[in-house]
């Protein structure tokens, strides 16, 4: 220890009269323990996905333990909701999730289709299908250009977001809106789409394979992608279904769980896909679940095409739905019908239902229950990120902070979900 | 075309004999007339302030995907107007854009983050949420983000476009340009809050500044709360 | 899902077990409901998920439901799922107006730990046992539990002062 310098040997002259280390910094403390330091991470941080705070304590490099601190966009959507009729409530649960709101909005008029027990027609369910699957990919794309940008890689963005923007397209084609479409309607969907769509949408089902492609290429062979991510963030399987993480989490553990496959809504039964699964649950298969799934929608999406049936995209119950525009002026019932829905929206009987489906994210629940009136008494929403983000101290724990941050973009929680 | 050519040639020329200092006379002054332009100072400045603008990558909820992700990516490439170098920390940054909904939680976040910002600094407030409350009339949300800080440009949308974001970004590149002084102190009342640097000799500021700041500090003392 | 019959059976199984636990049971819009005793929620949940033949391990959702005008006022909602069944089954405990407090069941679905804070943040329903029952989403000197229904939704009216002034 004595004659040891404080400079390599070699690169300056040796000199006797040069200060060692313990000259310089003293003699080191043989039985020194490193001290475990508590430091904030967030909520304004661009690793974070949105406004998440983490108060991680730090041993050197590794996380020891970590707790995630949420709430910072809680915008009391739950409560908005008790406040308006039942077909005011659709766009404000569009904005809880807010990259995948057609699965919020599939979420809660499907309950509340259940609860007053309609019957869609089934070109809106088919619809209905389209729609969802090129929304799982635009939450994918995303996630995949977000997370992607955290490890380093960020022309991943700018190809994500070029699909991404494919996608907006096609739904301002049909609804109008590049996010929160309000397409969806309690008996089926708001408007027939439009002359061209099918054949976009063809186009983009043709390329999509192929862009999937061109990101595996990019980073399947990525080692510094690769280092990051194989062997990091495992959860075992029990844990993770203790923890009631479901979605591409609870698949890359081994688990074929969709609900896609397990309950029959929507055109879902008739459709061939697979459901990709991993083997060790770590980031990398993580990773590649959710890249296979979007070569999967795509190929949902061109079954759904083929087979679009014909017919009416919206239920036909008065009670419930708006009449067509043309009759209003030719059908006095009709004006009273559309006088009564807009003014003060239907009734629904008491009642109580839980829906589930099969989020980007995982099981996305909707729980409604009506007392009667034409506002529902309460609207809950499971979220897939709020439960899910429990599991992320089991990713994290005894991982260094890179990785850590590398665990959260691969866990994908969106804040807005998480809070509500 | 060989006219064009011959044009250029002796342009060049004269460039050449300019940078040695060759040029004299009437044809120096020709030269000076075609490429100088007289402007103040403080016009040059904020011309440049207008054009490298360091937002901050700072998203809230829905329009984070639109504003600070979706603008700087291809199709709408923010670094047209010289703002897509993003930066992290508030300290380097000099424009906020509140992308979604402020909750109560939130508030004095966003608050701490636009004090830490360095003058001269502005603030997007873009969608309604964050102007106005927008739907979400409720216990959780800030109703206007205009009540715990100001905001410079608000931009109408639910989530606005990218190509409505990049049009505020034009009309605060102009503010930015035209006005020097945006007038936010007086409308919020904030007169005698302005940041300068002071303590040693080294740090003192500069006449101008230290009359500007007793003038602000008197007129807060003898007008009262604007608007008042 | 259990069917109505098949939910009378699970009932009669369980009184075997556990006399007296099911208060009631509803069969409604093809799903299932056990009202059960809330001093017992406990007992009950383990014996649904570790009873040989039920398994219903996997509890997707808690939440409340707030039945005003009613007494018991709250409902806690416990949506469980046996997935080699493919079954839902809701469980569901009424808890009255004035000091609504039931046992957690974080000890025996980890998942529950979010969800219990958020139902205490929301409604101030205390789960007993729980780890750590703090406000999860609001701030935490938030004063009031605003999804009641009691409670106000809050926000402020708009005034449109531009046109009053220019058209009275």
């Amino acid at each position: 220890m004595a004659d040891q310098r404080a400079f390599p040997q070699g690169l300056v002259d040796e000199d006797p009269a040069a200060p060692t280390v313990a000259d310089l910094y003293g003699e080191l403390d043989a039985d020194r323990t490193t001290e475990v330091m508590t430091v904030n991470i967030g909520p304004h941080h661009p690793a974070t996905h949105g406004v998440l705070r983490l108060v991680v304590d730090l041993e050197g490099e590794v996380v020891r333990d970590l707790k995630p601190v949420i709430g910072y966009v809680h915008t009391g959507i739950e409560k908005s909701c008790e406040d308006k009729s039942y077909w005011k409530v659709i766009p404000f649960v569009e904005r809880m999730d807010y990259v995948s709101y057609f699965f919020q909005m599939e979420a809660y008029c499907g309950a509340v289709e259940r609860l007053i027990g309609l019957e869609i027609p089934p070109r809106a369910k088919y619809l209905r299908t389209i729609f969802l699957e090129l929304n799982r990919i635009h939450s994918h794309l995303v996630w995949l250009g977000t997370t992607a940008l955290d490890l380093g890689a960020i022309s991943m963005l700018w190809y994500c977001f070029r699909e991404r923007d494919r996608i907006l397209d096609l739904f301002e084609m049909a609804t109008g809106q590049r996010m929160h479409t309000r397409y969806f309607q309690v008996g089926g969907v708001i408007e027939d789409i439009p002359l061209g769509f099918e054949e976009k949408c063809r186009q983009f089902v043709h390329d999509m394979p192929i862009r999937v492609g061109q990101y595996e290429a990019l980073l399947d062979r990525n080692e510094v992608f690769l280092q990051r991510t194989k062997g990091v963030g495992i959860v075992s399987h029990e844990r993770l279904l203790d923890l009631g993480v479901t979605g591409p989490l609870l698949r890359a553990a081994g688990d074929p769980w969709d609900l896609r496959k397990a309950f029959d809504y929507l055109a879902y039964p008739e459709m061939d896909f697979k459901i990709p699964v991993g083997t060790v649950g770590d980031n990398y298969d993580r990773y590649r679940v959710r890249v296979a799934e979007m070569v999967e929608s795509t190929k949902i999406i061109g079954q759904a095409l083929e087979a679009l049936p014909g017919g009416p995209f919206i239920a036909d119950n008065r009670k419930y739905v708006l009449p067509p525009r043309s009759e209003l002026s030719t059908s006095m019932e009709s004006l009273i019908h559309h006088f009564k829905l807009v003014t003060e929206g239907f009734r629904v009987d008491p009642g109580e239902i839980y829906y589930a489906i099969e989020g980007p994210r995982g099981e996305l629940g909707c729980f409604v229950l009506a007392d009667g009136s034409a506002k529902p008494a309460r609207v809950h929403f499971r979220d897939p990120s709020f439960v899910n983000l429990q599991s992320f101290r089991d990713m994290a724990k005894d991982s260094y902070v890179a990785d850590m941050i590398c665990s959260l973009g691969m866990l994908d929680p969106i804040l807005g979900g998480v809070d509500r | 075309m060989e006219i064009e050519r011959r044009s250029l040639e002796s342009r060049q020329a004269s460039a050449r004999d300019m940078l040695r200092g060759d040029l004299e006379g009437e044809d120096l002054e020709r030269y000076v007339e075609e490429r100088v332009v007289t402007t103040t100072f403080e016009k040059m400045l904020n011309l440049a302030r207008a054009n490298s603008i360091f937002p901050l990558t700072f998203g809230l909820a829905c329009c984070a995907i639109e504003a600070p992700i979706s603008i700087v990516t291809a199709r709408y490439d923010l670094a047209r107007f010289g703002a897509e170098a993003l930066r992290a920390s508030p300290r380097q940054a000099d424009l906020i854009i509140l992308s979604g909904r402020v909750s109560i939680k939130m508030a004095p976040v966003v608050r701490r983050l636009y004090d830490q910002m360095l003058e001269p600094k502005w603030a997007i407030s873009m969608g309604a949420c964050s102007s106005s409350g927008g739907m979400f009339a409720n216990y959780a949300v800030v109703q206007g983000a205009d009540k715990f800080m100001p905001i410079d440009m608000h931009i109408p949308g639910c989530p606005p476009r990218p190509e409505a974001v990049m049009y505020g970004f034009n009309k605060l590149q102009r503010k930015i340009m035209g006005n020097p002084d945006q007038g936010w102190r007086r409308r919020y009342n904030a007169l005698g809050t302005e940041e300068w640097a002071r303590g040693g000799p080294a740090s003192k500021p500069s006449i101008e500044s230290t009359e500007a700041y007793e003038l602000a500090r008197e007129l807060a003392v003898t007008e009262g709360p604007a608007g008042a | 899902m259990p069917d109505g019959p098949g939910l009378e059976l699970l009932r009669g199984e369980i009184d075997v077990d556990a006399p007296g636990a099911v208060l009631a049971t509803s069969y409604d819009k093809e799903r299932a409901t056990l009202i059960v005793d809330p001093a017992r929620i406990v007992e009950i949940l383990t014996w649904l998920r570790d009873k040989p033949g039920q398994g219903y391990r996997f509890l997707s959702s808690l939440h409340v439901a707030d039945y005003l005008p009613a007494e018991p006022r709250f409902g806690v909602h416990y949506e469980l799922l046996n997935r080699e069944r493919v079954e839902r089954l809701r469980v569901k405990a009424m808890l009255p107006a004035e000091g609504p407090e039931i046992d957690s069941v974080t000890p025996l679905f980890p998942t529950a730990n979010f969800q219990e804070r958020e139902a205490f943040d929301f409604f101030g329903v205390v789960f007993h046992g729980h780890p750590e029952l703090t406000r999860i989403l609001l701030p935490e000197d938030y004063v009031g539990w605003p999804q009641r229904r009691d409670f106000p939704v809050g926000g402020e009216p708009v005034t449109f002062t531009y046109s009053e002034e220019r058209y009275g």
